[in-house]
């Protein structure tokens, strides 16, 4: 071992698994998914885990680095170290499939659950649709859309460790883009099911997902406006209708 | 009506409370700090709230507001750590009934000086 190598706790197994420790030489510039690559492809190539782009554009290298879930393809070595020590671990709330390849199945499917999907009522013989780029709803729409569905933000979140059937902040993020969306012709249908317990109003406002999106979408922000939207909508209705 | 669309509305009915309660609570710490001032009595204390009407309508209102909120409350944090008992639902009714008898109880007591 140089002086230069860093001590890599990787877990390795499934639900059940344990850390192995790796040293990895310490590169400049060395981000922690350049650790991981290393570790897969010069010491043990049965090693699983998940990337594609590298860059922060498709969102599947998410991991828990040192306790805290993070985009591994841009975060830093040098950022995060503590010592010459990394620790690596799949993301929390979601099954372990091997090593540090979570399954997403969960966390997709809620995005469905939340009426996280566009549907519109023109065909391709309609004109576009004009939406004033400073209007308040595209403004509010923006906020949100540039997500990656990394799952950062509902491995962070204590709601989702604590209520196994909570949307998480991803699936309700989205669907507040959508609520937002004028062109949009499922907003009751969205209301219905982003509301209660399993939904919006089960959001503690502690705000990890805002911390902790790498993309500083503000999920809390976006959940908090379904609240109010919901709320409003069963007690005195709203553009759409009652719930 | 759904799961969801009562829970929007108890959330709804819990806000609202909530605001009632954060005037109700800045208006009772004033009402304290000032009939602290040169020492306090039992006597002293119904000799101002004895058939004052305005007085007694602002407690109710304060009862009131506490009786919507809190059970609302206990009733969520009932349901999430301990989602399988069955409790949040019970427990939260008998509260809500507690605050509702015991500080109305009390807004008459002070009211009439004890005697209904």
């Amino acid at each position: 071992m140089s002086n230069t190598d860093l001590k890599v706790r990787v877990w390795r197994g499934s639900q059940e698994g344990e850390f192995v420790e790796y040293l990895v030489p310490r590169n400049p510039n060395q981000t922690v998914l350049d650790v991981v690559t290393y570790i897969q492809r010069k010491l043990d190539p049965t090693l699983s885990y998940r990337f594609a782009c590298r860059v922060g554009m498709c969102g599947s290298c998410a991991m828990t680095v040192n306790g805290v879930a993070r985009w591994t393809c841009r975060t830093h070595v040098s950022q995060i170290l503590q010592g010459d020590s990394l620790e690596i671990a799949p993301l929390n709330n979601l099954p372990v499939i091997k090593d540090l390849a979570t399954d997403m199945r969960e966390f997709f499917n809620k995005w469905k659950g939340a009426v996280g999907f566009f549907k519109g009522n023109q065909t391709r013989h309609d004109d576009f649709a004009k939406v004033e780029p400073h209007s308040v709803e595209r403004q509010l729409a923006n906020a949100g859309i540039e997500c990656i569905g990394c799952g950062v933000c509902y491995a962070s979140c204590e709601v989702v460790e604590s209520r196994p059937n909570y949307l998480g902040p991803a699936a309700l993020n989205r669907a507040w883009t959508l609520t937002n969306d004028v062109r949009d012709v499922q907003q009751l249908e969205r209301m219905r099911a982003v509301a209660g317990d399993a939904g919006c109003h089960a959001c503690h406002t502690q705000g990890s997902c805002t911390e902790r999106c790498p993309k500083a979408i503000e999920p809390t922000a976006g959940i908090a406006g379904l609240k109010k939207l919901v709320a409003r909508a069963a007690i005195r209705g709203s553009k759409w209708g009652k719930l | 009506m759904s799961a969801g669309v009562l829970q929007a509305k108890l959330w709804y009915a819990q806000r609202i409370s909530a605001m009632v309660l954060g005037l109700c609570v800045a208006i009772h710490l004033a009402i304290i700090f000032y009939a602290i001032r040169g020492g306090l009595s039992a006597q002293e204390i119904l000799g101002r709230t004895q058939g004052n009407i305005l007085f007694a309508i602002f407690y109710e209102v304060f009862v009131l507001a506490c009786f919507v909120h809190a059970p609302i409350g206990i009733a969520n944090i009932l349901q999430e750590t301990f989602p399988r008992s069955g409790l949040a639902r019970p427990l939260s009714f008998i509260l809500a009934l507690l605050i509702l008898v015991l500080g109305t109880t009390a807004v008459i007591g002070v009211f009439t000086g004890g005697q209904l």
